[in-house]
């Protein structure tokens, strides 16, 4: 069976430059970097990357991000959230300016990925900035054009929290599900996401257009529960792709 | 930042964190490979193995018994890989 | 030559009670090798083995009928963060050490759930190290290591094993858990002792 391979770059595994070239406020405390990758060998919709930011003095840091958007020649997007006392967030959000340079190491992750002849339905859902990577399968395979369905589940604490809103508030198929504050004219009350949540917003194991393949991402305990109530939802364990995060990265 | 208020369950995350670090190793992606425990004979793709230790390293365990599969670490004095809970790495064709 | 990431730095601490390179923290952050045993206290027990192999065992009602401490100290850990003044109650290793006879200057301890580390001898003797089964006044939670860990506060926090059953009296030093990884294997905060190397 002929697949998309992942790109492969010269000397796979090996970390190059990249320079910000544009940034774009997500929330109060998130925000999309795009940089320009010389050598950029393009990527699969939810592959990640590592990033490393060097200081003068020598001392390193490393973080991974999803690529927040599909292929764009030399250009990737990565969304980033300020963590608390966090080292590198800060810095991504807060400091970094066009101009500025960091290495990056990838696209790296051949589990977690969207290949464009994948042509059965897909169920995305994440959790705070685990959407990152589900927006970046969902707009390649909006431009694909691919006929079966696509739902997207974004989870999230209050709508000062929301990533990419212009594009996903409103969006068919979209469902942004708050968990702890939503708007007052909101007909649902915040809480976590639940089965009557994938009942009303999601997609049948058993569908005319045939079993969609699901994509799951955010911090470990929301990916353990949302996976769990897709198999009692009947969804096939080995139709669940699943990408978990930890609250060590910063 | 956890936007649901599960319990709190142990901190790991999953083998999809390895790619970027055994990519830099073995100069290819190994999440999709199947990994199989010397200790239980249990078979699990890499990524999604669950994987503790950050940030002090990674550590992947197997999801039938626990045995650590991988250990990894990237330290100013170099990267040190321990795999000796591993039987074998399958690879699939790309 | 890895390009240079404009204004870019580590914290900066200057607090003079913490050792070169770590911030202070005002919560608890939990790191592990692996998955939170849960073991209860009427299955705890800690062995301490000789390195001729003689063995003494105690059990959780053992542990609670021995002279305890209060160790009030400040912990550091290699990743970076500190927490001082932490307080902690729980039995000696100069007592436990009392009942065996050893002239080893090595020890390894071993934990539920697999995890070891090394310590010399010398380092967990004198006042120096503790089995402690409460933190803040409360029972020590799984997470943090309980029913009881070891707790080494002057050097590195991965020296003061989480979940701890036993500890191993040797000749010769050995690597544990993450010192197989490169991490030193002595451990020794003020002196920057992170990683093999060093």
């Amino acid at each position: 069976m002929e697949r998309t391979a992942l790109p492969r770059a010269v000397g796979v595994g090996r970390w190059q430059e990249a320079r910000l070239v544009a940034l774009r406020d997500e929330s109060a405390s998130a925000r999309t970097l795009r940089f320009d990758v010389p050598d950029w060998p393009g990527h699969l919709p939810g592959q990640h990357v590592d990033l490393r930011l060097t200081a003068e003095d020598g001392y390193t840091a490393q973080r991974s991000y999803s690529l927040s958007a599909p292929p764009d020649g030399n250009h990737i997007e990565v969304t980033v959230q300020v963590v608390p006392d966090g080292e590198v967030s800060p810095y991504l959000v807060e400091d970094m300016q066009p101009g500025d340079a960091l290495e990056v190491l990838g696209p790296v992750g051949g589990w977690f990925v969207w290949r464009p002849e994948a042509a059965e339905p897909v169920l995305l859902i994440g959790g705070g900035s685990g959407v990152a990577p589900l927006r970046a399968i969902w707009k390649a395979r909006a431009s694909a054009g691919i006929a079966s369905p696509a739902r997207l589940l974004y989870s999230v604490r209050t709508p000062g929290d929301l990533l990419f809103s212009d594009e996903l508030l409103t969006a068919p198929g979209v469902a942004v599900l708050y968990t702890r504050g939503a708007p007052p004219d909101s007909p649902r009350a915040p809480h976590r996401i639940d089965a009557d949540d994938l009942d009303a917003h999601g997609l049948s194991p058993h569908g005319a257009d045939g079993p969609p393949t699901c994509y799951v991402c955010g911090p470990t305990p929301f990916v353990e529960a949302v996976t769990q109530m897709l198999i009692e939802t009947g969804h096939a364990a080995a139709r669940i792709r699943a990408e978990r995060f930890g609250a060590t990265g910063g | 930042m956890n936007d649901d208020e599960v319990p709190q369950t142990d901190a790991y995350v999953d083998g999809n964190t390895l790619a970027g670090p055994l990519s830099a190793v073995f100069g290819g992606d190994l999440t999709t490979a199947t990994a199989v425990c010397a200790g239980c004979g249990h078979a699990a793709q890499v990524a999604t193995l669950p994987v503790f230790g950050a940030p002090m390293g990674l550590v992947a365990r197997c999801p039938g018994c626990s045995q650590v599969l991988l250990g990894y670490t990237d330290l100013p004095g170099g990267r040190t890989l321990d795999m000796h809970g591993m039987a074998s790495l399958r690879l699939p064709i790309a | 030559m890895a390009a240079i990431s404009r204004g870019f730095h580590r914290r900066r601490e200057q607090n003079p009670a913490l050792p070169p390179g770590q911030h202070l923290t005002t919560d608890f952050p939990v790191l592990s090798a692996g998955p939170t045993p849960h073991i209860a206290t009427d299955e705890w027990s800690f062995t301490l083995t000789t390195e001729t192999g003689e063995q003494r065992t105690w059990t959780w009602a053992d542990l609670q009928a021995l002279p305890s401490e209060r160790p009030n100290v400040d912990i550091h850990c290699v990743t970076s963060w500190s927490k001082l003044g932490t307080s902690w109650r729980g039995v000696s290793l100069d007592v436990l050490l009392a009942d065996v006879a050893s002239s080893a200057p090595y020890a390894m301890a071993h934990s539920y759930g697999g995890y070891t580390t090394n310590v010399p001898v010398a380092d967990l003797t004198d006042g120096k190290a503790w089995v402690v089964h409460e933190f803040d006044g409360r029972p020590l939670a799984p997470v943090h290591g309980g029913p009881a860990r070891l707790l080494v506060p002057h050097l590195y926090f991965w020296k003061s094993a989480k979940w701890v059953r036993g500890l191993q009296l040797l000749d010769h030093d050995r690597p544990g858990f993450w010192e197989g990884l490169g991490y030193h294997m002595y451990g020794d905060p003020w002196k920057e002792q992170r990683y093999h190397g060093q």
